[in-house]
């Protein structure tokens, strides 16, 4: 009995330590990144983000991916009535053509009569502009330059949609909305699906049915149309495929510009193929150098000497990536096998013939599965680059956030964008499988 | 034994062009390979180069200049680099805090990806190729763009930079994550599925102890490039040390001992992060390995 328990005891309370422990770091290790994401909403002051944070904007971006607007301008000063697609000069309609909602004035001094669907109907006479809201009533509104915008509204008050002052009157329906101002009247008609896609207003082919252009094309016009379609000055096609295609050239050269680099490198930084100590302690500082700088620093120490541009970017890459591959291939040389160098050297084989076929074959599927890893890594690492340096398909995009009102061509690069990473994906995992099926799997 | 030997080559010389023919096929082959692996390389560094604002025959000597300017500079006012680095100590705080939070937060939806899409363990196995989706799209996304894009709409600072970190990160642990569950044991998931255990008790008890260890290692280094991704993002406009040194670099002439300063946190940092985690990481795994054998 007394031999049992004094057994039992210090077990017992072993256990009880053993259960401790497992309880804290059951219930510790999920408290402690609590406490520390707590940390991080205070520190961040996420509250006080949220209150700032501009629905306004969310608003227009939301709409603008999916819709887009046309814009039927008249001067008041000259009674000149103009039609563009996003108010934008390239989206203009050419001279004497219109929308076909739109009635224009068959004379100068004549009305302009713009269809918004659902029985709005906004008219640009020759000195009043009218607007007949079904529900509602008729607006009416005369600009002059003397007295400003002088606006009638039916009986009662001024509905919250409706926004009016000495000089502007604003209406925002769910058919468009319409703006007078002293010097400009203003309609806006919203559309679904992104605007001039394929043909922009001056093109012959805009609007014209995809087995009519096909037809067109089979007799002759295939030229034309392609040329039309790719100069694009709405959407810049090809503008957007040069910078795709200088995208993934930085990533393809800085991943295999740094593979060449890094290969004859790694060698100095290994046990076996080093003996000098000192020559491999250097190597391995330098790889540890060039990959600790970063590609940030690099990008910005780079761009100072050959401007924006993918030379800079790939450039960048490479020497980053230089270090990476170091320290990745030196430790794939120093797991080398030395029984088969022994036996190329038995052979009678010089040293480069030991190195070419008794240590390369050994490295070749580790060293081509890292490029290939990397390669599509790096082509998201391009499109960052990209953004800072200015190049490729990263410049595009901060462009086009930065003008913040293209936001269906944000959505567009970011489409672009997705299907290139994940093309690359795909294609640097087919080309390992093929590169080196069966002598290393996955990874 | 002479049927045997029939089809074989009966003489050395048979031999020697047999082989002789083997290899010239291997070698054009190899060459051919090579030949257009060279031709790609060099035509895009001409592409590449007719493209940039600045030729790399013009540059080059260049390169050091900027490196050579800031460094005279801060050696000129290196009493006051201390000064400096305490001053920017923050943001460079900030962007770790980013960087940490950022891979706390993708880790833990990346775990919860991982779970659901693995065979065995999703609770709902019909929708595992739609959440192998979404962490394959979660992954491609560079950072930049989310982190623009909520610039926009939050304004700067660095909750864009976590969010923009997050996600991608949820993706790319997220697959690595559930490489690993592949290969855990469903024993114990069933052993808990018996005594009537839900399914965040199972994963929770069964799955993530066994686990735990490599996908702690796998943060541990995604932390050291979140904290790459982190400085770059602040340099369009998400706080932190990115920021800094973008500001102090558009400062220009003068103000190159804080660009200095800042080159030396930043390095000094994402060097002494990446021993660290390399260290831990190679404990972990050791001691994943004892206890497996034990």
């Amino acid at each position: 009995m007394t031999t049992m328990d004094l057994n039992t005891g210090p077990l017992k309370g072993q256990m009880d330590k053993l259960f401790l422990k497992k309880k804290l770091m059951n219930f510790g290790l999920p408290a402690v990144v609590l406490a520390y994401l707590t940390y991080v909403f205070f520190s961040f002051d996420v509250l006080g983000l949220w209150e700032r944070a501009s629905m306004e904007n969310a608003r227009t971006l939301v709409s603008d991916t999916y819709s887009y607007k046309t814009h039927v301008t008249r001067d008041n000063r000259t009674g000149d009535v103009t039609y563009a697609v996003e108010g934008e000069r390239k989206g203009e309609y050419p001279e004497g053509m219109s929308p076909d909602w739109v009635t224009p004035a068959a004379a100068a001094g004549d009305t302009t009569v713009i269809d918004l669907t659902g029985g709005h109907v906004v008219r640009f006479g020759p000195e009043t502009i009218e607007y007949d809201i079904p529900g509602y009533g008729l607006v009416s509104a005369t600009p002059s330059r003397s007295q400003g915008v002088q606006a009638v509204l039916p009986e009662g008050e001024v509905p919250d949609w409706i926004n009016l002052s000495k000089n502007r009157l604003a209406i925002t329906t769910d058919a468009g909305r319409l703006s007078v101002t002293r010097n400009r009247s203003e309609v806006f008609r919203y559309f679904l699906g992104w605007e001039l896609f394929f043909f922009t207003l001056d093109s012959p082919y805009h609007g014209v049915g995809i087995g009519e252009l096909a037809s067109r094309a089979v007799s002759g016009e295939a030229g034309a149309i392609w040329n039309d379609f790719w100069t694009n000055k709405m959407w810049r096609h090809s503008d957007v495929a040069w910078a795709i295609g200088e995208t993934i050239l930085m990533a393809f050269l800085g991943t295999f510009g740094a593979g060449l680099v890094a290969l004859p490198l790694a060698f100095l930084g290994t046990r076996n193929f080093m003996p000098i100590r000192v020559i491999r302690f250097a190597t391995r500082r330098v790889f540890d150098f060039v990959r600790g700088v970063d590609s940030l620093i690099w990008t910005v120490v780079l761009a100072r000497a050959f401007g924006p541009g993918p030379m800079t970017g790939a450039l960048a890459i490479l020497i980053t990536d230089t270090g990476t591959f170091g320290k990745i291939f030196s430790e794939a040389l120093e797991n080398v096998d030395e029984k088969q160098i022994e036996g190329v050297a038995s052979t009678g084989a010089k040293p480069i013939q030991r190195y070419r076929f008794g240590v390369i074959p050994q490295i070749t599927p580790v060293l081509l599965s890292q490029l290939l890893y990397f390669l599509e890594s790096n082509t998201r690492s391009a499109t960052i680059i990209g953004a800072i340096t200015g190049g490729g398909i990263g410049l595009l995009l901060t462009q086009a956030i930065i003008t913040q009102k293209d936001w269906e061509e944000v959505s567009y690069y970011i489409v672009l964008i997705i299907l290139m990473v994940m093309m690359m994906d795909w294609f640097s995992g087919w080309l390992r499988k093929r590169l080196i099926s069966g002598s290393e799997g996955g990874h | 034994m002479a049927d045997l030997t029939a089809h074989a080559p009966r003489t050395v010389d048979e031999i020697r062009t047999q082989y002789a023919d083997l290899t010239r096929r291997k070698r054009l082959y190899g060459g051919v390979l090579l030949a257009l692996f060279i031709a790609l390389m060099v035509a895009g560094f001409r592409t590449a180069d007719d493209r940039n604002a600045g030729s790399f025959a013009d540059g080059y000597q260049r390169i050091f200049d900027y490196p050579a300017e800031v460094l005279s500079e801060a050696a000129e006012k290196a009493a006051e680099l201390p000064g400096h680095m305490v001053h920017f100590f923050p943001a460079l705080i900030e962007t770790l805090n980013i960087a940490g939070a950022a891979t706390l937060l993708g880790a833990i939806f990346g775990i919860l990806l991982s779970l659901l899409s693995t065979r065995g363990m999703a609770p709902w196995p019909a929708l595992i190729p739609l959440f192998r989706r979404i962490m394959d799209i979660c992954r491609a996304i560079p950072e930049i763009v989310i982190a623009l894009v909520l610039i926009f709409l939050l304004g700067g600072g660095p909750v864009p930079a976590m969010i923009a970190i997050a996600v991608h990160t949820a993706g790319a642990l997220g697959k690595l994550f559930s490489e690993v569950n592949e290969n855990a044991s469903l024993k114990p998931v069933e052993g808990l599925s018996s005594t009537g255990a839900s399914w965040a008790q199972r994963m929770w008890l069964g799955v993530i102890p066994q686990v735990g260890p490599n996908y702690v290692s796998y943060a541990l280094l995604r932390f050291e490039i979140n904290i790459r991704a982190s400085a770059i993002l602040g340099f369009v406009g998400a706080g932190g040390i990115g920021y800094e040194l973008k500001n102090s670099m558009s400062w220009g002439q003068g103000k190159y001992d804080e660009a200095a300063a800042i080159f030396v946190l930043l390095f000094a940092t994402i060097v002494v992060v990446d021993q660290i985690s390399g260290s831990v990481r190679d404990r972990l795994t050791h001691g994943n390995r004892k206890g497996a054998t034990a």
